[in-house]
């Protein structure tokens, strides 16, 4: 089957009901997106899917043939997440850090749906991404980082 | 965690100890000689100069820094990074580290003696201070004097800052530049360590991790990352119950699923080995497992806990601590207090499941993982694969979580992995991954305990006796940390209750070591998990019973313990604790040292009209002597307390007929992002070395929040506080 992720083609020979995680990196070799509970509890493997964040470790990757599938790789030249990365990293937001690219990428699908959320709109876009080293506090500060920033 | 001995015990006594081992230490960076590098380090790059075991500087004018420490998320590599480029001049951005493991006589724990390398108790700075200030000194020092070989000029005329050697004639290199003509030259026998008051890094806000930006963009390999040519995946079923043991298996159905290329039998349990991690787990479901469980555990819990109750009211098998005669002195009680914790096991499930990679090349063995005891784990991995220890390499991964749980005395998926290995002839790397489920149903918990409390006040109100009985699991019975057994007594059983810094007359502590088949460990701040609970609800309750603020009660009983003055004044003050709260709110506070670190934290929570509560706030006072990092100790402090949250709200570990009843973090509850109450850190400043950070923050939230509910007239003894409540 073909697979668009990151604007490159890929045709997989897999299990169409192989979870699209597993595609991603232990076929494809993209080993940014994670694994953390395989079952849509922990938001760890969160990529987006046609610009909505998706919990790739319960989707098939036959659910995703012709759509747009993109990664933490994959995120270069997007302006909100440049805004979102430096954030971040000037609030040294990580600690162990495996969380991260799925807070990431759904810190970017937030913010691009709205541009200014607030508390509440995070509260509700980021509960489903746990951190065990419960980096919560930056996490939200980078997200009203990010977004005065991308506010210019 | 800690491992060795009771905690640094002074000042003192652990500087005089760090000047006299890292002087042996510093044979490592001997320059000019044959480079002395752990087995595991790789072969420095051509052309690199070899600055020894502690840090290289390569001609690209990067310097790499080989911590002794694990990274877990702790900042330990930043830390390491600081006090290098503090005594070396290095500019921040040049500094990379990587990590290093397989000589203890390097990198071995100077916090726990010195004799072996690891990663726990909050250690890693205490260890390295000296270590690796003496390093980065060292450095510079030869760099400096290569530098007025070449230039011609006095080396006291030369300078070193921002990572460039200048001289005031206008000639300036940088460390690339002259790191191999460094190299050739004597290490100096002396070097002597900047004034405090001349540093630029080490206290400051400039130096930020090492690892923020490649944890931001998905760069950042962890074990799970390690892709080999030809590597094959493995998960292991393992017996449903606590001891099982394989009796016979059916491989057929697994093997006939596409991708799987072998199903072998290790020591715990049966291992499907695919060729990528679906098909393994596919192989599993798809395996038929006979398992003899007549030695398993097949108790539950709350059998377990019915036990612990009986054995609480029976004589202890051992006492931890006592001064004065509680028993007598309860007599002349003016009121007595009494009560019961019951505290639940607890999985550490870090978010990157437990994962190792091994290869076998030829007489070398290759292990990637989180090794946190590497010494153990090089051991026993020679072991299996018949090798001599010096040949194991480990490979030191960044590691997505740990809490303790990378530091299990038996290593047991770095043993699987090479088990695995072994098992297919070492025909391809294997990596071993446990799931979620595996990771939770997997053991070594923080143990279950019970513990009762009497204590008794006089007509002043003041404490007169306290006689504190806990019964639960040795964490370091049966394993190589067993020395830490005195006198019947486990001190990871009864840290935080014994010792206890208040002004109690008459006081005993008394434990039950009770055995049973469920695997235990080391979680993150360890007994002061259980006890500092109990210690800091007791106290609160002795003072309502004498009718005084908790502050002033506490201050009264610890008038002698300026550290803890200092930080429960420090946190009181910026909590607001005199000001009057809006209807609703209540505050709670709790004081505790561990890892010789004392932290106080004052808790604020909102209580609906449902019954419900949210912590809103927490203000955060520590004092962990030099904060080498400040930044880095609020966030330890942060996510201690985000951590320490979750789990007395919501998580518990619980078994039926042996079988553990959590699977993910859909029934074993953490804290989430919702839940993060707004946290404000103060740190208190200190010349004192430095001491823990990466546990201290977690005790004192549980009894902080339990104090607040009680303000509101709920105490609770039984967690977790959603069960207890």
């Amino acid at each position: 089957m073909k697979l668009t992720v990151n604007d490159r083609e890929f045709t997989i020979d897999a299990d169409p009901e192989m979870p699209l995680l597993w595609v991603l990196r232990d076929v494809i070799g993209l080993t940014g997106t994670k694994f953390g509970c395989g079952a849509a509890q922990c938001g760890a493997c969160t990529v987006h899917v046609d610009g909505q964040p998706i919990r790739s470790c319960v989707t098939p990757v036959s659910a995703v043939e012709g759509q747009k599938v993109v990664t933490i790789e994959g995120l270069g030249g997007n302006k909100v997440a440049d805004a979102v990365i430096t954030a971040w990293t000037a609030l040294d937001v990580p600690q162990c850090g495996y969380c991260q690219s799925g807070q990431v990428m759904a810190a970017v699908a937030l913010l691009t749906e709205t541009p200014k959320p607030s508390d509440a709109d995070i509260d509700a876009a980021m509960d489903g991404n746990l951190c065990r080293c419960a980096t919560y506090q930056r996490i939200r500060a980078g997200i009203h980082e990010a977004a005065r920033t991308l506010e210019g | 965690m800690r491992f060795f001995a009771p905690p640094v015990p002074s000042p003192a006594l652990s500087r005089r100890r760090f000047l006299v081992l890292s002087g042996a230490a510093g044979a490592g960076l001997t320059l000019g000689l044959p480079a002395v590098r752990a087995a595991a380090q790789p072969a420095a790059a051509a052309g690199e100069a070899p600055f020894a075991a502690y840090l290289r500087i390569a001609p690209d004018n990067t310097v790499t820094v080989l911590s002794a420490h694990l990274e877990m998320g702790q900042g330990a590599y930043s830390g390491v990074a600081t006090l290098v480029a503090e005594e070396l001049g290095a500019a921040p951005a040049q500094i990379r580290v990587d990590g290093a493991a397989g000589n203890p006589k390097l990198y071995g724990n100077l916090a726990w003696g010195g004799a072996m390398q690891g990663t726990g108790g909050s250690t890693a700075m205490t260890s390295s201070f000296e270590r690796y200030r003496r390093a980065g000194a060292t450095a510079r020092a030869m760099l400096v004097a290569a530098a007025a070989d070449q230039w011609g000029v006095p080396a006291g005329e030369i300078t070193v800052e921002g990572g460039v050697i200048s001289h005031a004639s206008g000639r300036r290199a940088t460390f690339g530049e002259l790191a191999e003509s460094a190299a050739r030259l004597p290490v100096p026998a002396e070097v002597s360590l900047k004034d405090p008051k001349d540093w630029t890094l080490i206290g400051s806000e400039t130096f930020r991790r090492v690892d923020s930006a490649d944890k931001s963009t998905g760069r950042q390999a962890y074990t799970i990352d390690v892709r080999l040519p030809g590597m094959l995946t493995a998960v292991v079923a393992h017996p449903p119950r606590f001891g099982g043991t394989v009796r016979s298996f059916d491989a057929t159905a697994a093997k006939a699923v596409k991708g799987v290329v072998d199903v072998v039998q290790i020591s715990r349990g049966v291992a499907v080995i695919a060729e990528h991690t679906w098909a393994a787990m596919k192989g599993r479901e798809a395996l038929t497992v006979e398992w003899n469980l007549e030695a398993a555990e097949g108790r539950g819990s709350a059998e377990l806990m019915a036990e612990y109750k009986r054995l609480a009211a029976e004589p202890p098998t051992a006492v931890a601590d006592r001064r004065g005669d509680a028993g007598a002195a309860f007599a002349g009680a003016a009121r007595v207090v009494e009560a019961t914790y019951e505290f639940p096991y607890l999985a550490h499930a870090a978010l990157e499941p437990l994962d190792a990679v091994a290869r076998r090349e030829g007489d070398v063995l290759e292990v990637w993982g989180g090794h946190q005891m590497p010494d153990l784990y090089q051991a026993m991995a020679a072991e299996i694969a018949g090798v001599s220890p010096e040949n194991v390499r480990l490979h030191v991964m960044m590691t997505g979580g740990g809490f303790g749980r990378r530091a299990t005395p038996d290593a047991d998926v770095i043993v699987e992995a090479v088990e695995c290995a072994k098992a297919i002839g070492w025909r391809a790397p294997v990596k071993v991954l446990w799931t979620r489920e595996d990771d939770m149903a997997g053991g070594r918990y923080r143990p279950m305990y019970l513990h009762a409390v009497r204590a008794a006040i006089d007509a002043n109100g003041n404490p007169l006796a306290w006689q504190h009985r806990i019964v639960g699991q040795s964490i370091v019975a049966n394993t190589p940390f067993a020395a830490l057994i005195k006198d019947g007594v486990d001190v990871t059983s009864v840290e935080g209750v014994s010792g206890t810094p208040y002004a109690i007359p008459n006081f005993t502590a008394e434990l039950t070591t009770t055995s049973n088949g469920v695997p235990v460990l080391w979680w993150r701040s360890v007994g002061h998990t259980h006890t500092a609970y109990a210690m800091e609800t007791m106290i609160d309750a002795l003072a309502k019973a004498a009718e005084r603020d908790p502050v002033e009660y506490r201050r009264a009983l610890l008038k002698d313990h300026p550290r803890h003055l200092r930080v429960l004044d420090l946190a009181a003050e910026k909590a607001g604790w005199s000001e009057p709260l809006t209807p609703g709110r209540f505050r709670g506070v709790a004081v505790h040292e561990s890892f010789s670190t004392v932290v106080a934290e004052v808790a604020e929570i909102a209580v609906d009209d449902k019954g419900g509560f949210r912590v809103e706030r927490v203000v955060c006072a520590v004092d962990c002597g030099v904060a080498i990092n400040p930044d880095q100790i609020r966030a330890q402090m942060e996510g201690g307390i985000g951590f320490g949250l979750g789990a007395v709200l919501h998580s518990q570990i619980t078994l039926t007929e042996g079988e553990v009843d959590q699977g993910n973090f859909d029934t074993y509850e953490v804290l989430r992002f919702s839940e993060m109450p707004r946290v404000e850190v103060h740190i208190v400043p200190s010349t004192a070395p430095p001491t823990g950070a990466g546990e201290p923050g977690v005790p004192p939230i549980g009894p902080a929040v339990a104090n607040a509910l009680a303000a509101a007239g709920r105490a609770v003894n039984v967690l977790p506080l959603a069960q207890g409540a």
